[in-house]
Parts: structure tokens; sequence; C-alpha cells
């Protein structure tokens, strides 16, 4: 996302010699309600190529200079065209169980590059491009994780593997991926979008990045666009008993300045951030940056999973583009396919087993 | 003559306990009335929208002596069944159905256990949301109106700007909102009525229901609301639904909403996707559980 009234504004701060913080660049120009807050009410679309996490090869350097992300934006362009092309009409049908080719488009066919809305561009904070949206630690990667979350993911190395046609799961012990929709991810069952896409801490996802925010004097509601999740925040007062538990915790909201601070704790027991638990607590900073863009920044910790705290900050640009109703559970053809086609390959085995069984005999 | 009519014209104005001319209400500083707050319609609306006296059941069979609890829902016993209600529909009456339309609706609550979405939380639809036995949320300011929905977690932006029709329907509809004076007047377009799921691997269940009954609109449906502050603690609502193929002529229901005063009233999570996977998927699990099985 370019930003180049940023750049003005902050050049005539300078020659103005005002100490204002930098946020305070484009001061004016900040929408604002009739108590005078400023007034995020409106649409964003926080879609970025810029990654969660720093590339290794950038190592602690936050920053990427303006040909590196101009490059970084054309491939992106370049690929996109690529994959938009028409397809064949008279192209052969998929070989049996997909053609094999790993990632989300591949097997018999998920997601082409139609569905993904990643973003095009890279996004700039104070007229600098980022190599990540983690800002600490200072490798703009996640802290080490605990060791029992190490366990957990030993525990579960195996557990999912790439679909081969075969129902694998049959040769391990133990449960297998596909044996009970409670096995399957919170996204697959439209309990909650992929990626913490609604958070918090809200990151950007593959696609329905768009956000919708409310704003009254007691309160903001941020729609996200994934699962229309309807996130609600009390502005002031206290947060709820920790014997009330929510999907996205109990978020309560305070204003810093011109900064909506929003302390958000009292998860339940199942988070769609990475492996966070009840435990997670996060502090996110809403900060206008002119009329058309806000800074989100986070800090985020859960100390059954991290070893330390973690934080990052983007952008999120205004947009006209309306959300469409995501009504995910309404149209899950996939959950149930997913179910049946394991019982399918379930009874393929069986029959493999009695088959070849019966010629040895 | 005259002071009968006199009299019946006053009558008619004191027993007009919906009517919001007398009340001043709130205002945001636009000087619109400020429709902030926790909601909720207390009524048996989704029951059943027209005059209906207690059944035995939401769905019935036919017993030896009469109509009996089909077996489907047998086993939740005096919980499973219908309190009466006086009916919403504006005016009192019967929804203007065509014969058609009304064959259907008999049909859907011959069959209601299979075919209601709301039995698969499914979004529920305009007006259906919000007579939900649940409350519901207006966050109300200068630029903006948008409603969250307890039930399913349903949201509704109101559009205040013209958001053109919609290229799809949704479950939600599109709401185009307008003012007429104090009242807030919503246009809902776009609403998905959902076949009914015919063979395996449909997403079972049908859409376009208005209620338990089976009451319901098709795809062509045009719903017109109406939003008015009518006290501290109360709006007055109507609906009127417009669906040529559906209904002979449109017709309207109406009803008060209520402030949930509770100190900590507050929209909690109602998730229910969760609760319906062993209806929906339980039968595909590695080791199916026992389920009742039920004929068709």
């Amino acid at each position: 996302m370019r930003y180049p009234g940023l750049k003005a504004a902050l050049a005539l701060v300078a020659l103005v010699g005002i100490a204002a913080p930098m946020l305070a660049a484009g001061d004016e120009d900040i929408p604002r309600t009739a108590s005078g807050r400023p007034d995020f009410s409106g649409h964003y679309d926080v879609a970025t190529l810029t990654p969660l996490m720093r590339p290794a090869a950038f190592g602690d350097e936050l920053f990427m200079s303006r040909e590196e992300a101009d490059r970084r934006v054309k491939q992106a362009a370049l690929r996109r065209a690529a994959t938009s092309q028409a397809s064949d009409p008279d192209r052969e049908a998929p070989p049996d169980g997909g053609d094999g080719s790993p990632g989300a488009a591949g097997n018999v066919g998920g997601y082409n590059s139609f569905w993904i809305d990643n973003g095009t561009d890279v996004f700039e904070v104070d007229g600098k491009f980022r190599t990540s949206i983690i800002t600490h630690p200072k490798n703009g990667r996640f802290p080490p994780v605990t060791e029992a979350v190490r366990e957990r993911a030993a525990a579960r190395r195996g557990f999912f593997r790439r679909n081969t046609g075969e129902a694998w799961w049959l040769e391990r012990e133990g449960p297998g991926p596909y044996d009970d929709p409670e096995l399957r991810p919170l996204a697959e069952r439209c309990l909650l979008g992929f990626s913490s896409t609604a958070g918090p801490p809200m990151l950007p996802a593959l696609y329905n990045n768009l956000k919708r925010i409310v704003q009254t004097e007691d309160h903001v509601m941020i729609l996200v666009e994934m699962v229309h999740d309807a996130r609600i925040v009390r502005i002031g007062g206290e947060h709820l008993p920790a014997t009330e538990r929510r999907w996205l915790g109990d978020s309560t909201g305070w204003w810093d300045g011109d900064t909506l601070v929003i302390d958000t704790k009292n998860f339940g027991d199942r988070v769609a951030l990475r492996s966070a638990t009840r435990d997670l607590h996060t502090v996110e900073r809403f900060s206008p940056m002119g009329a058309d863009h806000v800074l989100y920044q986070f800090t985020v910790e859960d100390p059954n999973v991290w070893t330390e705290s973690w934080s990052g900050e983007y952008v999120w640009p205004r947009t006209d583009t309306l959300l469409y109703e995501y009504a995910c559970h309404e149209g899950n053809y996939a959950l149930g396919n997913i179910m049946r086609g394991a019982r399918l390959l379930e009874e393929d085995a069986a029959a493999k087993a009695a088959s070849s069984g019966g010629s040895g005999e | 003559m005259a002071t009968a009519v006199a009299v019946v014209a006053v009558l008619a104005v004191a027993v007009a306990p919906l009517a919001a001319q007398d009340f001043e209400p709130e205002r945001l500083s636009d000087g619109k009335p400020d429709l902030n707050g926790i909601w909720q319609a207390l009524n048996e609306a989704n029951y059943d929208l027209e005059l209906h006296m207690a059944r035995a059941a939401m769905q019935l069979r036919e017993g030896p002596h009469g109509p009996i609890p089909a077996a489907e829902v047998l086993n939740f016993g005096a919980i499973g069944s219908v309190p009466p209600g006086m009916g919403v529909i504006k005016g009192g009456g019967k929804i203007p159905y065509t014969d058609e339309a009304l064959a259907k609706r008999n049909d859907n609550m011959a069959n209601w256990s299979t075919r209601d979405q709301e039995i698969f939380c499914y979004l529920p639809g305009v007006p259906r949301a919000t007579y939900m036995p649940q409350p519901f949320q207006i966050f109300h300011s200068e630029n903006a109106i948008f409603i969250a929905y307890q039930y399913a977690g349903a949201v509704r932006d109101i559009y205040m700007e013209d958001p053109k029709p919609s290229q799809v329907d949704s479950w939600m509809g599109t709401s185009y909102g307008r003012w007429d004076g104090d009242t807030l007047v919503v246009d809902v377009s776009g609403l998905l009525a959902k076949d009914c799921a015919m063979r395996e691997g449909d997403m079972p269940g049908c859409g376009g229901w208005l209620d338990r009954s089976g009451n319901h609109y098709s795809y062509q449906v045009q719903v017109e609301e109406r939003y008015t502050v009518a006290g501290p603690n109360h709006i007055h609502y109507e609906a009127t639904l417009t669906d040529p193929m559906t209904y002979t002529e449109p017709w309207s229901i109406e009803m008060p909403l209520y402030r949930r005063m509770e100190p900590n009233a507050r929209l909690m999570d109602f998730r229910c996707v969760e609760f319906v996977e062993e209806l929906m998927y339980g039968e595909y699990r590695r080791n199916p559980l026992p389920r009742m099985k039920l004929v068709d």
C-alpha cells in the first residue's frame, strides 16, 4: 500500500519544526465523531503482501528498500497474471484422485487464483517498507515456544498429511484425522476463520480480508468478513468475570489520546491463533494515519505457548468495497464430503485387504 | 351518531399503545432517534406468525384419535410443544398465500424437523432475525447503523447510501436504510430462499422460512422494515413482505421490541454451527454413535 500523502505531511511537520508524534501527521484530515474522537467507522481491506513472519534472509532488518518493495509487488502481479489465464475449455478431466500437486490448488482442485485475495502491495509505515508484520522479537519471527507446545506438536506429528488417495491413517495407531468433525480444523468447520483473521490479533489471510468498523460513543464493533464474526468492544469499563469465556475473548477498550486501545482476554478453549490457549492476552492499538489509513498494532502473550510476548503492526487502508455475506456453514459442502470421502477410502482399503487376504488362502 | 363516531375515534387513539407520537426519544447529534441498545422481541412469532392455539409439537402426525407428536420430536415432550400466540400479523388474519404457497406451507409444517433452517443453524433471514428468541444489538452512529444478532452470530449492515442491488442473494439480504421522519425504514432485498435438499450430499434443510411453522417467502421477496423508537425502552417494529410468487398481496407484521434492561445485558456467543455437527455429519464419523433412525 502506497502512502504518498504521509511524506508530504511529514515534510511539512519537519519544516515548521513541530515536535508532534508521527501519527499526528495529517491530523486535520482525521475523521472525528461528534465528541471529537477519531472516527474509525468504515470499511478496510487489510490484505498485504508483507508477510506476518520475516523471511529469514532479512535477518533483523525491519525495513526493505523501495527497489525491493517494487520488485516484490511486480513479482506478485506477474504471478497473479499468470495464474489468472483462462482455462483451456478442451482440457482433459483431472486424473482420478487429483493431479497430486501440493498446496491449495492441488489434488482435485481446491482454490485457484480466482479465490485468492491476499493483497497487491506491501505496506509502508513512516515512509519505510517493512519486511514483516511482526516487529518483536527483533528477527520478526515468533518467539520460541514452550516445552509443552513442542511436546504437543511432536505428539501430533504425522497426524495431518497430504491426501494420497488412500486411507493411510489405518496403518497408524490412534485416531485418524478424518474420524470425527471435531478433529477437523476450526476453519474447516466454519467455527472461526483461519490465520487469526478475526483475532485478536486480527491478521491478514489468504482471502476475505475486509473489515467493517462501526463506532458509537460506548462501543466499537469490528465485523470480520470471514465467518461474519462481529467483535463487540465495550469502551470503558472492566473485563467481564473470567468465568465468562468467549470465542474471540472479552474485549474492553479505552482512548489513549487519538489511539483506541483494546485489551482482550478470557478466551474459550479453542482459539484461532496458532497454538494459543485460553490464557491468551492481547493488546491492540488503532491509530489514525490521516484520513484513509489506520495503523494497527498489537502485542500478544500466552505463557502456555510462547516464552515471551510478541508484537506486530501493519496498516489498514480504507476501501469503498462493501462486504458480501460469508455464509460459511450454510455452504459447507466440504466438511461432509471430507468425512464421506474418508469413509470411502476406508472401504476401499478394507475391500483391498479382503481381496488380497482371499487370494492368499 | 356523531357522538358515537367521536367516542370510537377517541378510543381508537387511546388503545393505540404502540403509537409513538408523544414520546420524545434520546437523539444522536444529528437529531436522529438513538437506536443503540440490546433489544429482543417477546412473543411467539418464531413459533408461528399467525394466530394459533397451542399445539402438541412443532411436528405432528396422525394418531388414532387426532394429531400427536411426530416420532422425530417425541422425546421433547411438553418442551417441544408450541405455545399459543395471538399472532403478529398487522390487522390480524392470515398470511395471504397463493394456493400453491399455502400448500407448501402446510407441507413444510408437516416436515419441520428436516426442513427448518433454524434446525441447521443457518442464518435466519429477515424479518425472522428480529423475533428469534435471543437478543440483538443495534450499533447506531451518525454515519452507520449495524445490527448484530446473538442467534448464529448473524449480522446486517444497514447501508444508508444505496448499495445497489446485490449481484447474488444472501441469507441476510441487502439492507438499504432511510429515515422517514423519526422512523428508520429499511428496504431489504436479495434475500436467499434455499431450496430444500433433495439428494444426499446437498446441504440439508431449506431457507426462506419465517417461523417454525413453515411460513415462507421466495427469492422474490422484498421486505420493508420500520423501526420507531416508541418509549425509553421499546421500539415499534413493522415489516411488510411483498412477494408475488408467494402472496396475493403485500402483508405486514408488527410487534414491540424491548430493551434488555439487565445491568449486565450483553450479547453472548451462540455459535450453533458446532451444536448441529452431530446432526449433520454424525453419520459420517469413522465410528458413528447410536442415533435414532427416522422415518421419511
